[in-house]
């Protein structure tokens, strides 16, 4: 079936370690769009209409423009064009990140705006200061609110790190086509065993972010 | 009877839309005073200015002699003494009927925990939802949540309760539940705003009726003199509008 390849040498830690890129590309990339993107997303949802036009144009190109071609402007566009000379990693986490900012922005900007004004209201006729009402109203529907949205846009992240190989990034998949190029004569079959195994990896890295998705949305359901 | 509530000649307008204009109220402690009035009259922009939800241009309101000013840094404790509950059912949804009741004593007032959960749950029994403690509010009927918004303003031991419409968005047979607990707050001598288009219970409940129309008092007076004896012809017609025969 192929999956002997994994036993001959270090292919096996090898797989592992190309799994490493993509989490190390993908995380970063997550972390910087939960802080930008909160931000812009605070900003936006302040309805300044400048600010919703530049918005909606951005998210509208990061949703239009496929990764790929995001990822080939950034790492090949840059070096003719301006003379920024960008290692493909760097590269990755800009388009990413740029994908990331966008959508976490509109996630925060919906739940923002989906707060009742009554919420804000009822609470400073408690004798709430508005800090206080941030803190124990606001921000604990906003976070029920976006959790499971933010955490299924990690997974589709983490899945779509597999376009930087396009840029030569030796990410899992990259790996997995190196040791079945050099094993084609000793192990024609394995394609498949390497495959099956990535498909195994990018599910354990993704599987239990989604169950924590599913189990937040349920338990804040109310 | 001491003085608790006194606005004084407040105008509130938005732009070039003149809502009200020079209305003065002065609310007695453990007086219940009903506002009626028809739609868009003003009352509960009115309702909304006691406490500052909304800003007036003119006037001024106090309360126990102290000014209500929208720019305080003071604002917070003074709402404290003023409980408001709202046409619409305004409780939190993130948090069990309990946690409602108990988020503003506990962070505001700083009351122990045990002290305000005791006192939640004999609130609770008081108001028939003693069982509903660990729920959330989308699991209670509308007429429930609205008991539980009353019983979350009287956690902060307030002075004055404004009461806007809370029965509008009620389906008729919810109305009762909610405005007999009303009542009974009302006899047990708390000192209440009320703006609503009860009649029935208005004349129940009112030590005072007042009757606004276009951004003016138009007509005061205890409820018996207000809907037996009308003066004006305005309440009149509008007392009318609620009758069928």
């Amino acid at each position: 079936m192929g999956f002997e390849v994994l036993a001959k040498g270090n292919n096996a830690l090898r797989l592992l370690s190309g799994l490493g890129v993509a989490m190390r590309i993908s995380l970063i990339s997550v972390a910087i769009s939960i802080v930008v993107g909160i931000a812009i997303g605070v900003i936006v949802a302040g309805r300044h209409p400048a600010a919703f036009a530049v918005f909606r144009v951005y998210l509208e190109i990061v949703r239009i423009m496929p990764q790929l071609v995001l990822l080939f402007i950034v790492y090949f566009g840059t070096t003719k064009a301006l003379g920024i000379n960008l290692d493909a990693e760097t590269a990755s986490i800009i388009v990413f990140s740029f994908w990331g900012c966008a959508e976490m922005a509109d996630l925060v900007r919906g739940a923002l705006l989906g707060i009742p004004v009554i919420q804000y209201e009822s609470a400073a006729s408690l004798g709430m200061p508005p800090l206080m009402t941030y803190r124990y109203v606001i921000v604990p529907q906003i976070l029920r609110r976006m959790i499971p949205l933010s955490i299924n846009l990690i997974t589709r992240m983490i899945k779509t790190t597999s376009l930087v190989m396009m840029i030569g990034i030796v990410e899992v998949l990259k790996v997995g086509q190196q040791i079945i190029e050099a094993n084609r004569k000793s192990s024609p079959n394995a394609a498949f065993g390497i495959f099956a195994t990535i498909f195994f990896l990018y599910f354990i890295a993704c599987w239990p972010i989604s169950r924590l998705a599913a189990y937040l949305e349920k338990k804040w359901e109310n | 009877m001491d003085v608790i509530l006194e606005v004084k000649n407040i105008s509130k307008s938005y732009e070039d839309i003149t809502v009200f204009e020079n209305l003065s109220l002065t609310v007695k402690k453990g007086e219940v005073v009903v506002i009626v009035g028809p739609s868009g009259c003003g009352k509960s922009t009115f309702l909304r200015c006691i406490n500052a939800l909304e800003s007036i241009q003119d006037g001024e309101i106090l309360l126990d002699g102290e000014a209500i000013d929208a720019s305080s840094k003071e604002l917070p404790r003074i709402r404290e003494k003023i409980g408001m509950v709202f046409q619409s059912y305004d409780l939190f949804p993130h948090l069990t009927i309990l946690q409602n009741l108990m988020l503003a004593p506990v962070k505001v007032k700083k009351t122990p925990k045990a002290e305000a959960e005791k006192e939640a749950l004999s609130l609770l029994d008081r108001v028939g939802l003693l069982s509903k403690k660990d729920n959330f509010p989308r699991q209670l009927s509308g007429g429930q949540k609205q008991r539980v918004a009353i019983v979350r303003a009287l956690m902060m031991h307030p002075e004055i309760l404004l009461l806007d419409e809370i029965t509008a968005a009620l389906d008729p047979e919810m109305v009762r539940e909610v405005l007999d607990v009303v009542l009974s707050l009302a006899k047990e001598g708390r000192t209440m705003v009320i703006v609503t288009h009860e009649m029935q219970f208005a004349r129940a409940v009112a030590d005072r009726m007042v009757f606004i129309d276009g951004g003016k008092i138009v007509e005061e007076g205890s409820a018996q003199e207000f809907f037996d004896d009308p003066k004006t012809e305005r309440l009149r017609q509008f007392l009318n509008s609620f009758s069928y025969d």
